[in-house]
């Protein structure tokens, strides 16, 4: 039986991880504008940064995905629905991207901004080649957890339509009527996918580590 | 004020929606957290076999998606002869979902009462469960409770997801009205609205209750 369900349920393993990377990747880049933003010297800058930011949490991803789904069409604007997936998930991924660099950017001392400015390097240098390769070392953990919370998050694409892991489980549960083994293969797929990213970002911390020195 | 009119209207329908969304988010909790403290302390047991199950109970909990959690338990009850409401259902999933997230929290809180305050336990003659109860148990909780509300609130926005398996929650009635009116982006943006607000009450509760619990940390 599992000869059958792990090839029919393991054909979403493509597109699981295409939305999750490409959400991961928009979400990533619109998050570093995000934590721009929330710095700037422009009040109604920070205000709109920070409100966004805020409002993307509290409202629930499946809630996300219904309102770009189903919502926007109705003015005219037709999505895939792995337009629409990637689309929701970028703007969820973006705020909690946001925050996450936000931790790694406190967590560098005030003193290298200072000793940089005493070096004479410019602001754009000293984000740069100061802060930013710093402030990424510090960050990663927290985006290899969060890229493992939005693969999980990603399941919910099904619900409109993506046929990624667990649309086919639950295709195949309907069909072959055997439920459990359906969610456990789509389950220990999902266990696998994870353990992979998280061992990858070990490693990347690590080398990173060794590189300055501190292993 | 078209959409404000609407959504007035609308509202009456919603209502019993939410309230069982905030049920089931509350036993989930209410399950959920002394699951995940049990779950915790099991880990920590001298005996292996129950570090085990905790191992694998909250690694299921944690790895598996919640969506595909729901799924396996709709899907696989009742072929094992156990036919639940689509609610006790979500309910079971949920509060495995929460159990194992709370687990962690709850372990590090444990792990994060000092030593020594399990060995002035023992000296003042508080052995086992009773020095545990006494002394460790209401430290580590201060230190998990603010990572804990903020699961609750995780856990909340996760009841939406039982609208897969049919309970009849905020999402689905939402889905209902939708299906009906064809007014899908007004109906889903009411929601999301309700959603976020309630979210808001429950994070200002969680910054009231951090503050309370951090009291004994400002002097002056």
């Amino acid at each position: 039986m599992i000869t059958q369900l792990l090839p029919a349920i393991a054909q979403g393993v493509g597109l699981t991880l295409y939305v999750t990377g490409a959400s991961l990747l928009f979400g990533g880049v619109i998050g570093l504008v995000l934590v721009g933003a929330t710095r700037s010297p422009i009040g109604i800058v920070r205000g709109i940064a920070t409100l966004y930011i805020n409002v993307v949490r509290v409202i629930p991803p499946i809630t996300w995905l219904f309102l770009i789904y189903f919502g926007l069409p109705q003015y005219a604007l037709r999505l895939s629905t792995i337009q629409a997936a990637i689309i929701g998930f970028s703007i969820i991924a973006s705020a909690f991207m946001a925050e996450i660099y936000r931790s790694g950017l406190l967590s560098i001392p005030e003193g290298q901004r200072e000793a940089a400015h005493a070096l004479g390097l410019s602001t754009l240098t000293t984000v740069r080649h100061i802060i930013t390769p710093q402030a990424f070392r510090v960050a990663l953990p927290a985006i290899a957890t969060y890229g493992i919370g939005l693969l999980k998050d990603s399941a919910l694409a099904s619900t409109i339509g993506v046929r990624e892991i667990t649309y086919y489980a639950q295709q195949s549960a309907e069909q072959t009527h055997e439920g459990l083994l359906s969610f456990i293969v789509a389950g220990a797929l999902y266990i696998v996918i994870s353990l992979v990213i998280a061992v990858v970002s070990r490693r990347v911390d690590l080398t990173l580590r060794k590189k300055i020195g501190v292993a | 004020m078209d959409i404000l009119t609407q959504w007035l209207g609308w509202l009456p329908n919603l209502a019993p929606g939410l309230l069982i969304s905030l049920q089931l988010t509350g036993l989930a909790l209410l399950f959920g957290f002394p699951l995940g403290l049990l779950l915790a302390v099991m880990a920590a047991a001298k005996f292996a076999p129950l570090q085990w199950i905790s191992f694998l109970v909250v690694e299921i909990g944690r790895g598996l998606p919640a969506l595909v959690l729901l799924y396996l338990l709709y899907f696989s009850l009742p072929d094992a002869g156990v036919t639940l409401t689509s609610l006790t259902t979500a309910i079971i999933a949920l509060s495995w979902n929460t159990g194992a997230y709370a687990s962690e929290y709850f372990r590090a809180g444990l792990a994060a009462v000092p030593l020594g305050q399990k060995e002035a336990a023992l000296t003042s003659g508080l052995r086992g469960w009773t020095g545990f109860r006494i002394v460790i148990l209401p430290q580590a909780l201060r230190i998990s409770t603010p990572p804990l509300a903020g699961l609750a609130v995780l856990v909340f926005q996760g009841s939406a997801l039982a609208f897969v398996i049919a309970v009849p929650e905020l999402m689905s009635k939402g889905f209902e009205i939708a299906s009906i009116t064809f007014e899908y982006l007004s109906v889903y943006l009411l929601t999301a609205v309700i959603y976020g607000s309630i979210t808001l009450v429950f994070l200002a509760l969680v910054r009231v209750l951090e503050q309370r619990l951090g009291r004994h940390l400002q002097r002056n």
